[in-house]
């Protein structure tokens, strides 16, 4: 009943019906093919200058990344990671193909593939895609990336392939949406957790991770 | 929490009396202004994205019936239930009764202002649910039985002296000696409470920044996670939300970011903006079974069509209250609703009647700050002048103040009494202040030379002037 009474009521404030089919038709094709609205100059660069403006704002939100030549050089980095923070080297990782081949026996690392506990403090995720124009990871949810291990542990180090930084939002969506629409669930992660409610002053890690670490791929792996 | 806005005067008095609370304001006021400004400075295209925003929402407004449908369709579609509430009264119920399908007995929250105006946590807790507010602002008020005083920063009138004190008194499980040498021990204790919480809860209740009617997603901006916990670890997931936060399209949901973040607290993007659309997926390792929206009107769809329609445009950034002095002098709570400032001023009289918040649009000084920080454009100002016409229709003002407008009305419409008035005025009042130059009290206007005095007139007034000077130019 609620239904008909609020739709009625927008009509009535309208000064019309429902709409007639014609521009129905029309609203649906907008939604059909979304038109894009101005996108910042400085989302429009090219590919080493988005790598370069996108860790450049990582870092002005608080995280860091670094790149690395191929996929096989993530085990290495992560243990001297989890060393320099003096953090011992147990993680959990998400259950995704780049970062289950990878040669993780070569180090000292304890790693559990998985959904992340309470009790991890660290962990391994593959992100979708990085956008530069914020310094934004696009992490969608789905049988290879859990949620939980995006936000549950205090520490978050994040694989990123280098081809997958695009220079605004829109561009990362596009190629979600070809690979199949939205999945239940899509973070767009701009630094570490952080929260200003005591006496407007910057903490991080509210409640999600206190550290955000990004990893960039630059070769195929 | 009780309404009070028929009191907000005596609020306000009360306000700019309470030391802590200037103190507070003190502290933030400058911060917000200056943060967004230097957001804008890092994106010429800022002013252009505003009429972008602008225009995306009144395309939505404008068809809003069809996107509300096609919104409900591809909720269901993708697996989720909208509960459509005309009233306040019918979203309670059907909160309350999908945690009562899930078993529920506690519930955490995110941070949510339509949960704050139809006041939820109050009746879940009538009903044998207990809410668990989880964001930190918004965790204190809970534990000292406070409404928010500001929709983005709900703890800001506190002082850190209150958090300590709080947190010792209700978390006596832990030790009473403890010490809070930073501002981060606070965060730390508060988060290891709330872990817990999150773990337990049973069903997830959030609000919504934006609505996708292309996707049935509903999306929340948060900087501190907990609003990402909430809709990810229960089993159940609740949308509580307005009409009004629909947009079509995830490009126009973009566009909309991009000026939010900025107007809200200078960041460019918040920390976590997430997307959600219905539940657990086949191969999902994590996530909410079920996913439901309640979507509320609440007087919400009665705008369309009327000059308040604008108002409907409000992605709720907080920017009108940031860069307000009324705001800035009187804080929050003074208000009485659970929207202070001026858009709250505009919406509360929509909300609950004129009759009730007739006193808020008054609450203005008509500077004009806030619809030049409204990142969609809000004519705020005309607004409350709105409600003030329909305030002073219904006879709604107090007498002394109904009488002197009739008063000065009478004179301004008749431009030849005005300057004689004036000009009688002016050599009446030369003539008694002669001696001091100035008057420590006049009648009629003991308030304002309580605080300052009244210059005398000195010699003719302005009228009487111009016009001698354009007949000598002649």
């Amino acid at each position: 009943m609620s239904r008909e009474m609020i739709i009625g009521a927008v009509q009535r404030g309208l000064k019309r019906g429902p709409l007639p089919a014609d521009q129905k038709a029309m609203l649906a094709g907008r939604m059909a093919r979304p038109p894009r609205h101005l996108i910042p100059a400085r989302g429009q660069l090219d590919h080493e200058a988005r790598v370069a403006l996108f860790m450049m704002y990582v870092e002005r939100e608080f995280g860091t990344a670094v790149r690395l030549p191929g996929l096989a050089d993530v085990p290495a980095a992560v243990a001297d990671y989890l060393a320099r923070q003096n953090l011992a080297p147990a993680l959990v990782a998400s259950p995704h193909p780049d970062l289950e081949t990878l040669p993780f026996a070569d180090t000292m690392l304890n790693v559990r593939f998985g959904v992340s506990s309470p009790r991890d403090a660290v962990s391994l995720t593959h992100a979708f895609a990085g956008i530069a124009e914020t310094g934004t990871l696009m992490l969608p949810s789905g049988p290879t990336r859990p949620t939980s291990n995006n936000l549950l542990p205090d520490n978050a180090l994040v694989v990123l392939p280098a081809a997958m930084i695009f220079g605004c939002y829109e561009d990362a969506f596009d190629l979600l949406r070809a690979a199949g629409g939205m999945p239940r669930n899509v973070m767009l992660v701009t630094g570490p957790s952080r929260s200003a409610d005591i006496e407007q002053t910057l903490e991080l890690g509210a409640h999600g991770p206190r550290r955000l670490h990004i990893m960039i791929i630059d070769g195929e792996g | 929490m009780l309404l009070t806005t028929e009191a907000f005067k005596q609020n306000a008095t009360g306000a700019m009396a309470d030391a802590g609370l200037q103190k507070a304001l003190a502290r933030a006021k400058p911060q917000f202004a200056k943060k967004r400004q230097a957001a804008m400075d890092k994106l010429p295209e800022f002013e252009a994205l505003r009429e972008t925003a602008k225009n995306i929402k009144n395309h939505t407004i404008a068809n809003l019936d069809f996107y509300l449908e096609t919104y409900a369709a591809a909720v269901e579609a993708s697996g989720g239930h909208v509960h459509w509430c005309a009233t306040a009264d019918d979203a309670r119920q059907a909160v309350l009764k999908i945690c009562r399908d899930a078993g529920a007995k506690t519930v955490t929250k995110g941070k949510s202002m339509v949960t704050e105006e139809i006041h939820l946590n109050d009746y879940l807790e009538a009903n044998g649910v207990t809410p668990v507010e989880t964001d930190l602002g918004e965790y204190i008020l809970q534990l000292r039985r406070e409404p928010p005083s500001h929709i983005i920063g709900p703890a800001f009138h506190l002082n850190r002296e209150d958090w300590e004190d709080t947190f010792r008194k209700v978390h006596t499980d832990l030790p009473a000696d403890r010490v809070f040498r930073e501002r981060r021990d606070i965060l730390t204790e508060a988060r290891g409470k709330l872990r817990q919480q999150f773990l337990a809860a049973d069903v997830g209740i959030t609000g919504a920044n934006f609505l996708v009617a292309e996707t049935g997603s509903s999306v929340i901006v948060t900087n501190e996670g907990n609003g990402d916990l909430t809709q990810t670890l229960p089993r159940v997931h609740v949308v509580v939300t307005g009409i009004e936060k629909i947009v079509p399209t995830i490009e126009d949901t973009l566009a909309l970011l991009r000026v939010l973040a900025r107007s809200a607290t200078g960041q460019d993007m918040s920390v976590y903006t997430t997307f959600s659309t219905g539940g657990r997926r086949a191969g999902d390792p994590d996530g909410p079974q079920e996913y439901h929206v309640v979507l509320l009107d609440n007087g919400r769809s009665g705008m369309v069509g009327t000059p308040f329609q604008d108002m409907l445009r409000c992605i709720r950034c907080a920017a009108c209250m940031n860069h307000c002095p009324v705001y800035g002098a009187v804080g929050g709570h003074a208000y009485g609703s659970t929207y202070p400032g001026p858009m709250g001023a505009v919406l509360t009289p929509m909300l609950v009647g004129v009759e009730a918040a007739g006193q808020l649009p008054n609450a203005s000084t008509f500077c004009g700050k806030c619809e030049s920080v409204c990142p969609v454009k809000i004519p705020l100002p005309n607004m409350m002048r709105h409600w003030r016409d329909r305030e002073f229709e219904r006879h709604l003002g107090p007498p002394a103040m109904r009488y002197g407008l009739v008063f000065w009305g009478f004179f301004a419409r008749r431009p030849a009494l005005y300057r004689l008035g004036t000009r009688f005025m002016a050599m009446g009042l030369g003539f008694l202040g002669a001696k001091r130059g100035r008057f420590s009290y006049l009648a009629f206007a003991g308030a304002w030379t309580k605080a300052r005095d009244f210059p005398a007139p000195e010699g003719t007034s302005f009228f009487a002037q111009y016009a001698a000077r354009q007949k000598a130019a002649r």
